[in-house]
């Protein structure tokens, strides 16, 4: 077998250990947080037959392990059980008639927009970092790097929210270019969708380019002072060749690393830009199940997030394996 | 030469001075040098590290490395001076009518690049030739380099050759675009002597075959006999002296010319003791679950004596050391040290086992803490075998600061504060603050000058006579082990080749491969590699 092949397969299967873990800590984490769903759900009103009864419905009921097997097994086949809080209290006595929603069908759509915002973010902020990066370490030390550097750590020093109300104000407020609310449905045209996102995109990207294109940056003048890059110059290459041919293709590696870093947090972290411009995306999703103490859909939220940090690394660590010739080609 | 080939002057250095920044400021690295080449004429460009030998050879191609900058002086090329030219219209000359061999062709390839790539690209880029004409020609040069398969060969990544190969590729890369003049920096100093050979021979030829003139550097004075037609020696930025390549080696004039040679000159009296203080015996011995790196070893040490291991890279030499001292548990075999059986684990290892057996490495630089003093280098192991603290601590490192040589002023510097013989007598120092009976010196001379080495030599020896310790000295250094040793061991992919009595090893008859890596060290005449090659042929 090619051990690049060897190396993938070993990869995943760690990637589906860790998955394993992580599922685990989701799971059990979530029992200990404080609250009680059915508690708060019934009010001052429960009794303790009513409480017992919605418990049983809810299958909260069984033991700790049961309900994890049950859990992940359900989940494995795309399952990812029923939101809690679709459910009314005063159907817990007769469970044969609640209208409780699936977790999938919730997230869904959410997830589509989380996507999409950050697939959107992404096509703008990765080749805008790419670019910056090689060009500042291609004229390092001119005012052109300084003055890409600042710029950039002053955009990643501010709180997104503020960057978030400073573009508000300047493109939907004084100048009326985009609006301020990105309220998407999934009836929304495709062109639509892109107009009303744009201003939650730019701000991520605003946030993101800076640690981006200071790794590239940093990465590539790692590299600069490698003998092969004396010999690429001693060759009388220019120096736009010399990055471009011989200082880049080895710097794919932590470039793709750190890209991957912050793809994930495009889609795991960004809950405060959806705030800002009420995008309905799967972090708000996930706060305001928490605060509902909604815990299957919490648990599928982490799930979801979870696997996106695993698929993202995995991708990662494929394209620095076959940027590296030495595992491509062995001996 | 041949009288009929043009051979005017092709390249003049006038009166060079380079500074180099560090320390926040400005050091003068070539001090005014004068430097002539002529039109297919290898010159040899000689010197210790630090004279400056790499700044004036890339220097002679008009280019300073980062935190150089020319101080005055010319390099003239035809009517041009390079001194003078812009980054752009230099470009111009790189990779045409100048080319450039690294030290270490490993480093100085691309690993994401296929070697025809790499090869011919100075020579695409600068429009000489059509891309399939340039392979076609690489592909002859690969040929005239002795590469096996040269049709195939370019298609490979650096990482799947020979570091030889990868050296004569490096050449043919430099031939590709037929320069006018080929500076080679150190070519062979990181390969194996028998390695060695083939590359000098093939690149000698080369040059001469197509007539171009080449800077030949190199610290080692036997190999530059073979390859210049001129040397030049430097010292400190300076020239030393400069003559004909037959005339530099009968009569050198200078003191320091005849320093180069130093090492060659120590000749230990060898000495035989049947008492065994060491013997190694049928070890195996692997890295994880790798193939075996040492295969069915058994080594005899005598109490008081110095065995020297040779051998080329990847023999198994470090690894025998390793599997001494514990760091490397043998998978099968037995070490019995001064009668007794030793734990093949060193953290099974009693204080005392560990005391007797101290190691002294090839770098310097990496094997002492650059945060520690001098106090707390050589102190550490007092305290620690020996508990000794306070007044005694501080006196017994002065006293081994003395038997190495060194004053007590040393005692608070740092490792950065001491040049490279100092920090190698340091680490020997610390070894001896241990009292062992055995030292492990693992290519101890390999990173230092001629002199020093002479020095670090002359140290070792006086201390075994003084305090008769024993001495495994593992080295590829022919002449370091004609120098130092009692007893030689020849080791070649794991196996021992020959144990025996230095004078037995030497003489003849020889096994294969003990004949091989003798015949390959490169001697003073300049006339041996053409012999080497007539007696193979």
């Amino acid at each position: 077998m090619h051990p690049i092949l060897s190396t993938l397969i070993k990869r995943i299967g760690l990637g589906v250990v860790s998955l394993f873990f992580v599922s685990l800590i989701i799971f059990s984490s979530i029992q200990l947080l404080p609250g009680d769903f059915v508690e708060a759900q019934l009010g001052q009103a429960r009794t303790e037959e009513t409480v017992a009864a919605f418990r049983k419905e809810l299958g909260l009921d069984k033991p700790f392990y049961i309900r994890y097997v049950n859990w992940v097994g359900a989940a494995v086949q795309g399952d990812l059980g029923s939101t809690f809080s679709g459910r009314n209290a005063s159907y817990a006595n007769q469970p044969q008639q609640s209208t409780a929603r699936t977790v999938t069908s919730l997230l869904k759509p959410r997830l589509y927009n989380t996507f999409f915002l950050a697939a959107m973010t992404a096509i703008i902020a990765v080749p805008l970092s790419l670019l910056l990066g090689i060009t500042a370490a291609l004229y390092r030390n001119t005012f052109y790097d300084r003055a890409v550097n600042a710029s950039a750590l002053t955009t990643i020093s501010m709180p997104e929210f503020f960057v978030a109300y400073i573009l508000i104000i300047f493109l939907a407020s004084i100048y009326q270019f985009f609006p301020s609310l990105s309220n998407v449905t999934s009836s929304t045209p495709f062109l639509e969708r892109v107009y009303l996102s744009i201003l939650p995109a730019l701000t991520l990207t605003l946030v993101t380019v800076a640690h981006m294109m200071r790794m590239t940056r940093a990465a590539i003048i790692n590299l600069l002072s490698s003998p092969y890059i004396e010999m690429a110059e001693l060759k009388g290459l220019s120096r736009s060749k010399v990055i471009m041919k011989h200082a880049l293709p080895n710097a794919w590696a932590p470039i793709s690393n750190i890209i991957a870093f912050n793809l994930a947090y495009l889609i795991v972290g960004v809950v405060v830009v959806e705030v800002v411009f009420v995008y309905p995306g799967v972090g708000q999703l996930m706060v305001d199940s928490v605060i509902k103490r909604d815990i299957p859909v919490v648990q599928g939220c982490a799930l979801v997030f979870a696997l996106t940090y695993i698929l993202l690394n995995l991708l990662a660590d494929v394209i620095s394996i076959i940027t590296n010739p030495r595992l491509l080609y062995p001996k | 030469m041949s009288k009929n080939r043009d051979n005017s002057i092709l390249l003049e250095m006038k009166n060079i001075s380079i500074e180099g920044y560090s320390d926040e400021a400005w050091h003068p690295i070539i001090k005014g040098v004068d430097l002539q080449i002529h039109r297919g004429e290898v010159l040899g460009l000689i010197g210790e590290s630090g004279a400056g030998k790499s700044t004036l050879g890339l220097a002679a191609m008009g280019f300073v490395r980062a935190g150089c900058r020319f101080t005055g002086g010319s390099v003239l090329f035809g009517d041009q001076d390079l001194t003078k030219m812009n980054e752009n219209e230099k470009r111009e000359l790189w990779g045409t009518k100048f080319s450039y061999v690294a030290q270490s062709a490993a480093a100085a390839f691309n690993p994401a690049h296929r070697l025809i790539n790499q090869t011919i690209e100075a020579s695409v880029s600068h429009g000489i030739s059509k891309t399939e004409t340039l392979e076609k020609e690489a592909i002859k040069l690969y040929e005239e380099m002795q590469l096996p398969n040269p049709t195939e060969i370019g298609g490979r990544y650096p990482h799947q050759v020979s570091g030889g190969q990868l050296q004569r590729t490096m050449t043919a890369m430099a031939m590709s675009s037929k320069p006018d003049l080929i500076i080679f920096d150190e070519p062979t100093t990181a390969l194996d002597v028998t390695t060695q050979v083939n590359v000098l021979v093939t690149i000698r030829n080369i040059v001469k075959e197509h007539n171009t003139a080449a800077i030949y550097i190199t610290h080692d004075l036997a190999v530059v006999a073979q390859m210049a037609d001129r040397i030049q020696v430097l010292r400190y930025g300076d020239t030393i002296e400069e003559s004909e390549t037959n005339k530099m080696l009968k009569s050198p004039k200078e003191d320091y010319t005849k320093s180069l040679w130093a090492v060659r000159s120590i000749k230990k009296k060898e000495n035989k003791n049947k008492e065994k203080i060491l013997s190694i015996k049928n070890i195996d011995a692997s890295y994880g679950s790798g193939p075996k790196v040492l295969q069915n070893v058994s080594i005899e040490v005598p109490k008081g004596g110095t065995v020297a291991i040779v051998g080329e890279s990847g023999s198994g030499k470090s690894t025998t050391a390793r599997v001494v001292t514990g760091l490397l548990p043998p998978d099968k075999g037995e070490i019995i040290f001064q009668g007794q059986k030793l734990t093949p684990n060193l953290s099974d290892r009693s204080k005392e086992d560990l005391r007797k057996i101290q190691m002294v490495y090839q770098s310097p630089d990496t094997s002492m803490n650059p945060r520690h003093t001098v106090r707390d280098i050589i102190g550490r192991p007092l305290e620690f075998y020996h508990n000794i603290k306070g007044k005694a601590y501080t006196n017994r490192v002065i006293d081994l600061l003395k038997m190495i040589e060194l004053d007590e002023t040393f005692i608070d510097r740092l490792p950065s504060e001491l040049s490279g013989g100092q920090k190698q007598r340091i680490c020997i120092a610390r070894a001896l603050a241990a009292e062992p009976d055995l030292i492990i010196c693992d290519e101890v001379t390999s990173a230092l000058d001629q002199i020093v080495q002479e020095g670090i030599l002359k140290l070792l020896l006086r201390l075994q006579k003084e305090l008769s310790i024993t001495y495994i000295f593992i080295t590829h250094d022919i002449a370091t082990v004609k120098a130092i040793s009692d007893e030689v061991v020849v080791m070649h992919n794991g196996l021992v080749v020959e144990q025996g009595m230095k004078s037995e090893i030497f003489s003849p008859p020889h096994p294969d491969y003990t004949k091989l890596l003798l015949s390959s060290v490169p001697e003073m005449d300049p006339n041996w590699l053409t012999k080497i090659l007539s007696s193979k042929n």
